[in-house]
């Protein structure tokens, strides 16, 4: 297994006490695409920040296990993580504008990614850079790559995000809202290039979204947060049958294109679902 | 009750929008719907007046509009922008939101009016003396569009209205819209990159690419896929394809 995440806890510290955010998750990932959904405040951040130690100091996290490929991020050293962040594990954010460094050509962030991880002449760096660009479908690769971040669009931003992440060759890449940001074309398009990157490299892939339809699409298990919890875990395919009223309530606001309602049904957000 | 005809809006050396033509009866709506850059935002903001450098032609209920707009206009024609929490001051309360357009205005019973809005967006009252920061996103969107009817309007201008929104929370803004359109007779300009809430909301839709409006159709049109423009078909299969994995079965419908 990959990732194993067993009850894990995520809590922050506040004048009234420690606020648990994250309260018992537990997820398994092998070398597959694992969608993580809910809305905001679900925690489905915070749990895939927690099996990279990205988390504010003022965060306590608590787990029977959080392993990453065996090594238990729990009581590893910051060494040991370093050499799992971005080497062993990927992190994609939402938004390449902010991600990306505006004063730096998009070649140049390649090949320093490509280098700090594999190290190297900067020639072999560059010339390793470009092909990365390649790799992630972008035409002209020289070119992006002697550009600066502004000249590019969103969609060849996140492009070279991608490829930034995959140049030290990951096991795993985790995408957080990876195309929220993007007009539905481009985000149609950069989620095949992710998933089939990921299936041609046997990567795992774990994709974080509030958009439930989305993430059915392009992964193989979705898990479905609510209130610091998954309440429930099903095979992409089957997500028309999905039985937790969370989940079907997702599924049942959205206003459809072809089925027109008059009235979208509203959430009625039981209790329950909380201890559950 | 809202015309816009060859409209073109330019910045700089740049010509953004193309000659627009657009025309949205009195308590219909009229959607917008086309990718970032398209041109959509502009329209609308040329509209409000936010704008001034356009040429073409734009009315309000026949009305010539010209490029500075008079008191009336900004009584009669108001705008709900895409986040609620970049619109709403961060010191004032929601009091003081709702209370501006009512001085702005100069109208009369200021505390009923509040009272009233708040209870036809369905906020509770204890809202009222709250800061931004102690609502939740639903609620602030609420408070805008309240803070835009305050005034009691003709016309609302929606700037992707529910896309900062989690969808549970889109689905009671979308419907508290159409109440407000049945109730008060408002008619509506909506932007959106969403086609299913565009298509929810208005009866017309506009599909705008690279500054031009590439074609104009009904609902039910778009709906059915009888389209003409190969990118509103692009835009509607993105839309359908997403759709049918999570179709339910028919029996459950």
């Amino acid at each position: 297994m990959l990732v194993e995440i067993d009850n894990l806890r995520v809590a922050f510290s506040t004048p009234s006490g420690w606020a648990e955010a994250v309260r018992g998750v537990s997820l398994t990932l092998g070398r597959e695409k694992l969608g993580i959904v809910g809305e905001s405040g679900s925690g489905k951040s915070l749990t895939a920040r927690s099996l990279l130690r990205l988390l504010p100091g003022n965060a306590r996290v608590q787990a029977d296990r959080l392993a990453f490929d065996g090594t238990d991020v729990l009581t590893a050293s910051e060494k040991q993580m370093r050499a799992i962040r971005g080497k062993r594990a990927g992190l994609i954010l939402q938004d390449p504008k902010y991600s990306l460094n505006p004063v730096m050509t998009a070649g140049d962030q390649v090949a320093e990614a490509w280098r700090a991880h594999k190290g190297g002449s900067k020639r072999a760096a560059r010339r390793a850079a470009v092909d990365l660009l390649a790799q992630v479908r972008i035409r002209d690769p020289a070119r992006v790559a002697g550009a600066y971040p502004h000249e590019l669009s969103g969609g060849m931003g996140q492009r070279v995000m991608i490829a930034m992440m995959l140049a030290p060759d990951p096991e795993l890449l985790i995408a957080d809202e990876p195309t929220s940001a993007l007009d539905a074309t481009v985000q149609a398009e950069i989620l095949r290039l992710m998933e089939d990157l990921v299936s041609r490299r046997g990567m795992g892939l774990l994709l974080i979204s509030h958009d439930l339809p989305l993430v059915g699409h392009f992964c193989d298990r979705v898990a479905v947060m609510y209130a610091g919890r998954v309440v429930e875990e099903l095979r992409a395919g089957e997500l028309a049958h999905a039985r937790h009223p969370y989940t079907r309530g997702l599924l049942d606001c959205l206003p459809r294109l072809s089925h027109p309602e008059a009235r979208l049904a509203v959430m009625h957000r039981d209790p329950a679902w909380l201890a559950a | 009750m809202i015309d816009i005809d060859g409209l073109r809006v330019r910045f700089g050396a740049n010509e953004v929008v193309h000659g627009i033509s657009l025309a949205v009866p009195r308590g219909g709506s009229f959607g917008l719907v086309g990718e970032s850059g398209s041109g959509k935002s502009t329209i609308l903001r040329a509209y409000s007046g936010l704008n001034p450098e356009w040429t073409g032609a734009m009315r309000l209920d026949g009305a010539e509009l010209g490029r500075r707009r008079d008191r009336a206009f900004f009584r009669r024609v108001q705008m709900v922008f895409q986040d609620p929490y970049g619109s709403l001051h961060p010191r004032q309360t929601v009091d003081r939101a709702l209370n501006e357009p009512l001085i702005v205005h100069g109208l009369e019973d200021r505390d009923a009016r509040i009272a009233r809005a708040l209870s036809d967006v369905a906020l509770p009252r204890n809202v009222r003396f709250r800061y931004p920061h102690q609502l939740s996103g639903g609620q602030r969107q609420r408070v805008a569009i309240a803070r835009a009817l305050m005034a009691e309007p003709d016309v609302l201008l929606l700037d992707e209205p529910t896309s900062a929104l989690d969808v549970s929370v889109q689905a009671e803004v979308l419907n508290l819209l159409r109440d407000l359109q049945e109730r008060r007779g408002l008619t509506y300009l909506l932007v959106s990159h969403n086609l299913a809430v565009v298509a929810h909301l208005c009866s017309v839709i506009g599909v705008m690419q690279g500054g031009d409006l590439v074609e104009t159709l009904s609902a039910a049109d778009l709906r059915a896929g009888r389209v003409r423009h190969p990118h509103t078909a692009e835009l509607r299969a993105l839309t359908v394809e997403l759709e049918e994995d999570t179709a339910q079965p028919a029996a459950a419908g």
